[in-house]
């Protein structure tokens, strides 16, 4: 069989297929349908300093192939993820990583310091890219000095393995990659959602409360492959890639694209099982084809 | 309790009237103990506009025929599709989800109030609350007499008291007008059906100190807890109308005045 272990960083992976932050809560909403330990990894719900209440209802809209949502970061802060939390998360036999977030740059490397003390959390993922905040966010990840900020201040907190995600909504997203690799950043992960909105003709109003929301699922899958392509040729660190992944053949596109490893997110939402699916699906390819490890096919659009 | 995933065959699909049908599906393993109030997440999944599992709450459960029964009203295409299945074929269930009414002591008076698609839960509740060793009595809201809906089979459980908007059958008005509803002392209410008819359902029985519980409809995305969107704000902040709902006591809601 052939062999799927990644690394990031100095960090071991099983295998490339993580369930991605926003879509798998704190892992535990998936505990009837899968075994958590045979994922890479999950990325737990955007965390911040302080407990937020999110945004009003409704902020979910479906859409052609996708969905739009306007969370805006609800969760009860670190506090309450360190007592409350955490313990359960650390029986995971998985790689468990933090989705951080902040309104500052002073939130981010207090949240990041205090993750850094939490043993069974190896690395973070620095969320410069949610588009459903009004301070914060995707401030940070569309302006290349207030990324380059963050993500410095953070890589001086933060010892273990730091990913940054990245926002789609951007000219070039080449220069955000860079920035991070430049930083210190071990690893990228892209896309985050694409700010979109959605309006509803019978009632003459906006269908989400804060009008615009983040859009995710296959919708945004080609837009997602061509970023993770570009990143990847232009950085040498690992890229993860994220995007309506709904399969292993989805899957299989981003790693030929470049991607070291992947998030399923919004698939999860329409099968709980996909993200175990996805890792299946990869091993049967490759053993199929004759590839004795994942990396053998990172990039080989490429090279072909 | 644990949460399954399961294609589902569908043994009877029958049209109630209008744009109502009745779905009954069987399950390939044993049914486990589903709750009145729980629901199930339905994968429609046949073009690109449906991509989103649809939230429908149980109508019934036959343990001895190994099925369970959703009520559905064509409001859109997802709904469109499930009206168009025919026995043989399979639907993918997400369930059972949610929680679960309360049900009353033995001996209480227990009014069960809905309206349109919201009527869904409210059968299988009242065949619960007559388990309890309580009487149901279902107020039953409606346009016109023309859109009138189950009141045979809600007949079979209890006392059934109609209203329609244009008084071309029973009271003339909403539920809450009903003259049983508002003179008789009721020691519990279950709502659900329109947002507008469970929060006056929900004011008037906050006013006679009245114990009440509607089910939220929520529009979700996965149903388990994990994507946080059918959020509804309450007295402990914002919860999931997935898993901490569908059903709340109108005492922990905190609704908007607006819709």
């Amino acid at each position: 069989m052939a062999d799927l272990r990644i690394k990031i960083g100095s960090l071991l992976f099983k295998n490339p297929v993580l369930m991605a932050s926003g879509t798998c809560g704190y892992g535990s909403e998936f505990d009837d349908f899968i075994d958590i330990a045979q994922l890479g990894g999950i990325i737990v719900k955007g965390t911040t300093l302080e407990s937020r209440e999110g945004n009003p209802y409704p902020r979910m809209a479906e859409t052609a192939s996708g969905m739009l949502n306007a969370v805006g970061l609800q969760n009860k802060g670190i506090d309450y993820f360190e007592t409350n939390i955490y313990p359960r998360l650390s029986q995971y036999d998985t790689n468990v990583i933090v989705n951080v977030n902040g309104n500052t740059v002073e939130e981010y490397t207090e949240l990041s310091r205090r993750l850094d003390n939490l043993d069974a959390i190896p690395a973070i993922e620095l969320n410069i890219s949610c588009p459903n905040v009004k301070r914060g966010g995707m401030i940070f990840g569309t302006n290349p000095g207030a990324a380059s900020e963050v993500i410095a201040a953070v890589r001086k907190a933060y010892r273990k393995t730091l990913i940054v995600k990245l926002s789609p909504n951007v000219t070039d997203i080449t220069e955000f990659a860079r920035i991070s690799e430049d930083e210190g950043a071990d690893a990228i992960s892209l896309i985050n959602t694409l700010v979109g909105m959605a309006v509803d003709a019978g009632t003459m109003k906006p269908k989400l409360s804060t009008v615009t929301g983040g859009l995710s699922g296959p919708a945004i899958k080609p837009v997602a492959l061509r970023m993770v392509w570009q990143a990847a040729k232009n950085v040498s660190i690992p890229v993860i890639g994220i995007g309506g992944i709904m399969n292993a053949q989805d899957a299989l596109e981003f790693i030929m694209a470049g991607a070291t490893a992947v998030q399923v997110g919004t698939a999860s939402f329409i099968d709980p099982r996909t993200a175990v699916n996805v890792i299946a699906g990869i091993t049967s390819f490759l053993d199929g084809r004759g590839f004795a490890t994942v990396s053998q096919i990172t990039g080989i659009i490429n090279r072909n | 309790m644990k949460k399954r995933i399961e294609d589902f065959t569908v043994t009877e699909n029958r049209r109630l009237a209008d744009k109502f049908y009745v779905i009954k599906l069987s399950s390939p393993t044993p049914l486990p103990e589903i709750l009145p109030g729980q629901f199930a997440e339905a994968l429609v999944n046949d073009s690109p506009a449906t991509f989103l599992r649809r939230p429908l709450s149980v109508h019934d459960v036959d343990y001895s025929e190994n099925t369970i029964s959703l009520l559905i009203q064509v409001t859109g295409k997802g709904t469109e599709h499930l009206s168009r299945l025919q026995a043989g074929e399979k639907l993918n269930l997400i369930y059972p989800l949610g929680n679960s009414f309360t049900l009353p002591q033995k001996g209480e008076s227990v009014l069960l109030t809905g309206g349109g698609c919201g009527m869904a839960p409210l059968f299988y509740l009242g065949r619960k609350v007559i388990e309890s060793g309580a009487y149901p009595h279902f107020a039953l809201g409606f346009r016109n007499r023309s859109r009138i809906i189950g009141q045979d089979e809600f007949r079979k459980l209890g006392e059934v008291h109609l209203a329609t908007e244009d008084g071309s059958e029973g009271y003339r008005g909403f539920v809450t007008g009903i003259p049983a509803f508002r003179e008789e002392k009721w020691d519990r209410v279950y709502s659900c059906g329109p947002e507008l008819m469970m929060k006056a359902v929900a004011a008037e029985c906050l006013d006679r100190d009245i114990f009440c519980e509607v089910s939220l409809e929520n529009m979700m995305a996965c149903g388990i807890g994990a994507c946080l969107c059918c959020v509804v704000p309450t007295t402990s902040g914002n919860l999931c109308t997935c898993t901490d709902g569908p059903v709340f006591n109108v005492r922990n809601l905190k609704w908007q005045t607006s819709g």
